[in-house]
């Protein structure tokens, strides 16, 4: 009970760290929503997150700007969703293969170019971070103020976000090509809609998302990158996209939901609560299994997801 | 005979295109940061097979790789993916951990055996969980083997930090396997430990089962075309469930073998990707246990060599990843069908060219 307590005396923190660790999971879910949408499973993501911490950070370091770190952090997103898209999308390889070994370079190439870069110094080097911008007005209300208000503008870009690619998908004429593209490929092709270049867009705009979750990571989350640091995230942004449904506002509870379990992870450690933290942390995965059980095949992804597509 | 080897040597042809073309992109990667890319293969090499003891460092290193691998391969026989290597290896090395707590005072005959089992058996029942997601609830492999790693990798820290945690020590690891459960070192000073040969007795297991007895069959029959299989009369389902419950067996003896041989104990961050690097290993391999065993030597010789490489040569060892990502995907775009159909017609181009050449004299003796 005690534990109960003095989580409710930190609420508002509670609510605060919720936000932070929500941001780069809902960044890099409505990526891979969009993808996944289009008929590609891109594992692949978790690579993605990390390219995109590194660049970041190589971004900020060397030039003492956050912001174009962010777009470095974005293009390298976007190179390495184009590797994929020209193996998995235009030569037609298998996408799981492509999304592993996507993975397996990323976790080697930031690593080899981190230690090519600043050496092994085993100081974690501090570059320039995004900015809290309190809010006018709402910034300074009591409660609310701190938890709801006073973030870096990442996270209200992500929250933006959340509509814009609602409507992209349901109301616009590309959105609805694209799902189309996901369910049905043979017909979408017959009706003049290009399947590659469909694909092809929607891995480009995970790239920007997906990089861009991963500066998140290493220019606010934290100011300083270290090898290995998206540690899962790309994974659970896998598990929320099929929590959310492929919906935008699905994605949006599910990451809330999973980044709370990770903020309340954090809480559970420093007040040292009998819980093992280990729980909370398998908790997004545990929870994801025993949805996709119960739920069985009313959980009903893109008909063609992750079948690789041949123009006959 | 002439005709089959000859069709085995051209299955191995894509993945060794897709290696040599994966190291010269990586020594042009490396010309282009301006780093000496002979002294970084040379180490590399030096630190893979330089003296006996590295040559055993190679071996032992594609152990655990050569039983994922195999792993892998084996579901991708049947049709499905396994990722979840990984998480079985992990869960297999925790019930070694476990029940080598209980093992103390038995002769090493009944230890051993019992603690490599429960190291299998916990592997299968971890991709068991998947083959019934996948069965009764048809949620895709893919999905469901990633999130069974996480969960493993989460139960594994808990138990290391909690219920299995050494007794009266600081650190985050399990007790010292007792001398029962520990498998006989071969060639001391190095670690070279009879899981090995074992490893490459479970290829020509695997090898057997998989092409030479009815059961493999009907595994390799439901992964080459599940609609066929059923019309056949055979049971696609259980196939399934085989073919990955098999895979996770081997997987979790992957693990089992692995804390019995080299680290007599269970801690954190106990595997490299192991089980990730496996799905690279079966790839190469080209799914055949042999191709496999070979594609495993390589893997394993690769991370043996990559800490003298960085000593040496001054480049991170993570650069092994790097090739390996490099190879897998030169080999996935060598073996889509684009790719295949473009050097068939460069080929029959270029034949076109050379009987031209062949014919110039010809003609020039009809002027």
């Amino acid at each position: 009970m005690d534990f109960l307590f003095a989580l409710l005396a930190n609420s508002d923190a509670l609510l605060h760290s919720t936000l932070v660790a929500t941001t780069p999971l809902l960044l890099a879910a409505l990526g891979e929503t969009v993808v996944q949408r289009s008929g590609v499973l891109n594992i692949g993501l978790e690579g993605i997150l990390l390219a995109g911490a590194f660049a970041g950070m190589v971004g900020s370091y060397f030039t003492g700007s956050p912001v174009f770190g962010l777009l470095l952090g974005g293009f390298s997103g976007v190179l390495l969703a184009l590797l994929f898209a020209w193996l998995a999308v235009g030569l037609g390889a298998d996408q799981v293969i492509v999304g592993v070994s996507a993975n397996l370079l990323a976790a080697g190439l930031t690593g080899v170019l981190y230690r090519g870069l600043f050496g092994v110094t085993g100081q974690a080097l501090i570059v320039t971070s995004f900015p809290v911008i309190s809010l006018p007005l709402f910034g300074s209300v009591p409660f609310l103020g701190r938890a709801l208000f006073q973030h870096t503008i990442l996270v209200y870009l992500s929250l933006l976000l959340v509509p814009v690619i609602g409507f992209f998908l349901f109301h616009t004429r590309a959105g609805l090509q694209l799902q189309a593209v996901g369910e049905h490929p043979q017909a979408a092709e017959t009706l003049g809609i290009s399947v590659s270049w469909i694909r092809s867009s929607a891995l480009i705009v995970e790239g920007i998302l997906g990089g861009m979750a991963g500066s998140y990571l290493s220019l606010a989350y934290s100011n300083t990158f270290i090898e290995g640091m998206s540690a899962g995230r790309g994974f659970i942004a896998l598990a929320i996209v099929i929590f959310g449904r492929w919906r935008p506002i699905g994605v949006l509870g599910a990451a809330l939901f999973f980044g709370a379990a990770t903020a309340l992870q954090f809480h559970i450690q420093a007040l040292g609560s009998a819980i093992p933290y280990q729980f909370v942390l398998i908790l997004p995965y545990g929870l994801t299994l025993l949805a996709l059980a119960l739920a069985g095949t009313r959980i009903s992804p893109p008909s063609a997801l992750g079948q690789t597509y041949r123009r006959e | 005979m002439g005709t089959t080897i000859a069709t085995r040597l051209t299955i191995l042809l894509p993945p060794f295109l897709a290696l040599v073309s994966a190291f010269a992109a990586v020594t042009f990667g490396l010309w282009l940061t301006g780093a000496n890319a002979l002294q970084v293969f040379s180490a590399l090499l030096e630190g893979a097979g330089g003296d006996q003891y590295r040559l055993a460092e190679t071996l032992v290193k594609a152990c655990p790789l050569l039983y994922t691998g195999l792993a892998v391969a084996c579901s991708l026989h049947a049709g499905v993916w396994n990722i979840g290597a990984e998480g079985q290896l992990l869960l297999g090395a925790l019930a070694t951990a476990w029940i080598g707590r209980y093992v103390t005072g038995l002769s090493p005959v009944l230890g051993l055996p019992l603690a490599c089992g429960v190291a299998l058996l916990a592997g299968s029942l971890w991709a068991g969980c998947a083959a019934l997601l996948k069965n009764k609830r048809g949620v895709n492999e893919v999905i469901s083997t990633i999130m069974l790693n996480f969960i493993a990798a989460g139960l594994v820290s808990y138990c290391v930090h909690g219920p299995l945690m050494e007794a009266g020590a600081q650190y985050p690891q399990t007790d010292l396997l007792p001398e029962s459960a520990r498998l006989p070192r071969l060639l001391p000073p190095t670690r070279l430990h009879l899981g090995v040969p074992l490893a490459l007795l479970s290829a020509v297991g695997l090898w057997f089962f998989l092409f030479r007895t009815k059961g493999g069959f009907k595994i390799r029959a439901t992964g080459a075309n599940a609609i066929a299989a059923r019309f056949a009369g055979i049971h696609v389902q259980r196939q399934l469930t085989l073919g990955l419950v098999f895979s996770g067996a081997l997987a979790g003896l992957a693990g089992g073998i692995e804390v019995c041989g080299v680290t007599q104990r269970v801690y954190e961050k106990f595997s490299p990707g192991y089980g990730y690097t496996a799905i690279a290993v079966a790839l190469v391999g080209q799914r055949s246990p042999f191709g496999v065993v070979l594609a495993a030597l390589f893997f394993g010789a690769l991370e043996a060599g990559s800490v003298t490489m960085q000593r040496v040569a001054g480049v991170s060892s993570v650069l092994v990843s790097v090739i390996q990502a490099i190879v897998v995907f030169f080999l996935a775009a060598y073996s889509t069908e684009t790719v295949r159909q473009f050097v068939r017609r460069k080929i029959n181009l270029m034949s076109m060219f050379i009987t031209a050449i062949g014919l110039l004299p010809r003609a020039f003796h009809l002027l």
